[in-house]
């Protein structure tokens, strides 16, 4: 007898959510089953990739990432330029430089480089604060503002601020991304409490909060998987919005992608064990169902796409 | 679980009236008020319509699917009208609901409709003569019914069993049978038999005040023993919560803290 594969059937959809405006608009969701599994539902677009940049140079990020990102870190513009002309889907700016404990930069100044950066490429954007829940409820609100019409993703609001941070985005037509920590029943009612807000379920990018390889990467795959599991087998429209894993930020800041080669010999040499731990990070957020995903190393982002475009057919 | 909204019924004096004098308000309100509170299903009930069944059942029909793009459940013992129904009905939205064929003789007509019409049945567990004394009796009128399906060319899972609900202050212990047999209707096949209550018959003949807590206390049991459908008020949030709770502790929705909300 032959072997028949065993099928899922699926009741529910991930939406489509765009991001950017004209030819290189992007498409994220769409999905009618579980991640990469073609036989069994339709797969309309791929995860993307965005490259992260600062509002300030990466003096403090480790050095293979900033070496591999060179001249570019010195100007926001430069630097997203150069994220496009290598590769990137998408350019994700993190206003780092308005951290009360950074620099404390002022919204407004948040804005014009917000603005500046979104004139130097035709990429869509995305718009973190610097994670001050407080701060960043001016900061956005001015981004948001300064990039009216481009479509971007501004995020991330949570629990503290979800608000007024929301309240940026539909003023200014963006789509909003919407950070929970770790927990699919918080992540469920923070898009809840959106909703009854009056925006629009649609338009949510869901964040789970991201984590590194060796650094409890497994929660946020069992989070992401719960959540998918939700939207696609028992059609929770709540859980059915694109998800987002912000990578770069968690890989770049653990001791396997620091420590020199002299110290651990055993491990391998530094640049390759670093790319890869971007690399092997990345791809368990793809597998969990990630739709977008945020990168620091280009060749790290470069190794991700080659994996998507061969998962993909 | 499927919730078939009970509210156009001719029992209700509003209703009664509307439908003689064809007019389309009040049935349209009670169809968009009780889509909007989550009913999969809107029960139309016409009665025996034994003038102008036909005819009535055809209005009332489009009159409903003017407002709400859901499928309906047709109510009405005259087989003429439920072809009519049948017929008009716009099936866009979904297959309708036949309500309802038994193991009575005089019933057998509508699960041949079924057939013809491609449509879902609710089947109640009765045959002629008396009621039934336990859940394994229900299983064998059951038995009954799904052979004569077969016969009509009915898929199983176009059958709704219904254990037929009965009042608990005469007959109490026949609450704890219909529990029973909806749990024992599912192994009479594979995939399991669907099964449907017309629930508020439990509290009939009860307090008025007593009656909203057995009904949403029953239907909490029914719903843990695997109830597919359950005919009720969705207006009354109580009763909705109830549905929403058990759900949410059964794992069939992911719980969120306005979860009742949703």
């Amino acid at each position: 007898m032959a072997l028949v594969i065993p099928k899922e059937t699926y009741s529910g959809k991930i939406y489509n959510v765009q991001l950017g405006a004209g030819a290189k608009a992007v498409t994220i969701g769409g999905a009618s089953a579980l991640p990469f599994l073609a036989f069994e539902g339709a797969f309309p677009n791929k995860p993307a990739v965005a490259l992260e940049i600062m509002d300030i140079a990466p003096d403090d990020w480790p050095e293979t990432v900033k070496k591999a990102v060179g001249g570019a870190g010195a100007s926001p513009a430069k630097w997203a330029k150069f994220c496009q002309d290598n590769g990137a889907d998408m350019v994700a700016l993190r206003l780092m430089g308005t951290h009360p404990d950074q620099q404390n930069k002022s919204a407004e100044e948040a804005a014009k480089v917000a603005a500046e950066v979104a004139a130097a490429v035709d990429i869509p954007l995305i718009i973190l604060g610097s994670g001050h829940a407080e701060k960043d409820t001016q900061v956005l609100q001015a981004a948001a503002a300064a990039t009216r019409g481009k479509n971007c993703a501004i995020g991330k609001a949570v629990e503290e601020n979800y608000k007024t941070v929301a309240a940026a985005a539909m003023a200014n037509d963006h789509k909003l991304i919407a950070m929970s920590q770790l927990d699919v029943n918080l992540a469920k009612q923070l898009n809840i409490l959106l909703t009854q807000m009056g925006f629009a379920k649609e338009r949510i990018i869901m964040d789970p909060m991201s984590s590194a390889l060796g650094y409890g990467l497994e929660y946020t795959y069992s989070v992401i998987e719960r959540i998918r599991q939700a939207a696609l087998l028992q059609n929770d429209p709540m859980m059915q919005t694109p998800v987002m894993c912000d990578i770069g930020a968690n890989v770049w800041k653990v001791k396997e992608v620091m420590a020199p080669d002299a110290d651990v010999p055993e491990w391998g040499g530094l640049e390759d064990r670093a790319l890869a731990w971007e690399v092997i990070t990345a791809s368990g957020m793809l597998t969990a169902g990630a739709d977008m995903l945020i990168m620091r190393h280009p060749g790290a982002a470069g190794k991700i796409k080659e994996l998507i475009a061969e998962l993909m057919g | 679980m499927l919730i078939i909204g009970e509210k156009i019924s001719v029992i209700a004096k509003k209703v009664r009236e509307a439908l003689q004098k064809h007019e389309p308000k009040p049935l349209q309100e009670l169809a968009v008020a009780q889509a909007k509170a989550g009913a999969h299903f809107i029960d139309v009930s016409i009665g025996p319509a034994e003038e102008n069944g036909p005819e009535l059942m055809d209005w009332a029909v489009k009159v409903v699917h003017e407002v709400v793009h859901k499928p309906l459940c047709l109510d009405t013992t005259n087989i003429k009208a439920m072809e009519a129904g049948l017929k008009a009905h716009n099936n866009t939205w979904g297959a309708p609901i036949i309500n309802s064929t038994s193991n009575e003789p005089e019933r057998f007509p509508m699960m041949e409709l079924a057939g013809k019409y491609n449509a879902k049945i609710i089947a109640l567990t009765l045959g002629k003569g008396s009621i039934p004394a336990d859940a394994e009796d229900r299983c064998v009128i059951a038995a009954e019914i799904m052979a004569r399906g077969m016969e009509y060319g009915v898929p199983m899972e176009n059958i709704f069993l219904d254990p037929l609900i009965l009042q608990i202050c005469t007959m109490q212990d026949q609450g704890r049978q219909a529990i029973r047999a909806i749990k024992m209707f599912q192994q009479l096949n594979d995939p399991p038999m669907q099964s449907v209550v017309g629930l508020s018959n439990i509290s009939n003949g009860a307090p008025k005040h007593v009656r909203p807590v057995i009904n949403r206390n029953f239907l909490a049991m029914l719903i843990y023993e695997g109830l597919s459908a359950a005919i009720i008020d969705p207006l009354d949030k109580d009763m909705m919560d109830t549905v929403k709770t058990v759900e949410m502790i059964m794992g069939k929705t992911m719980y969120a803290h306005s979860y009742l909300d949703m």
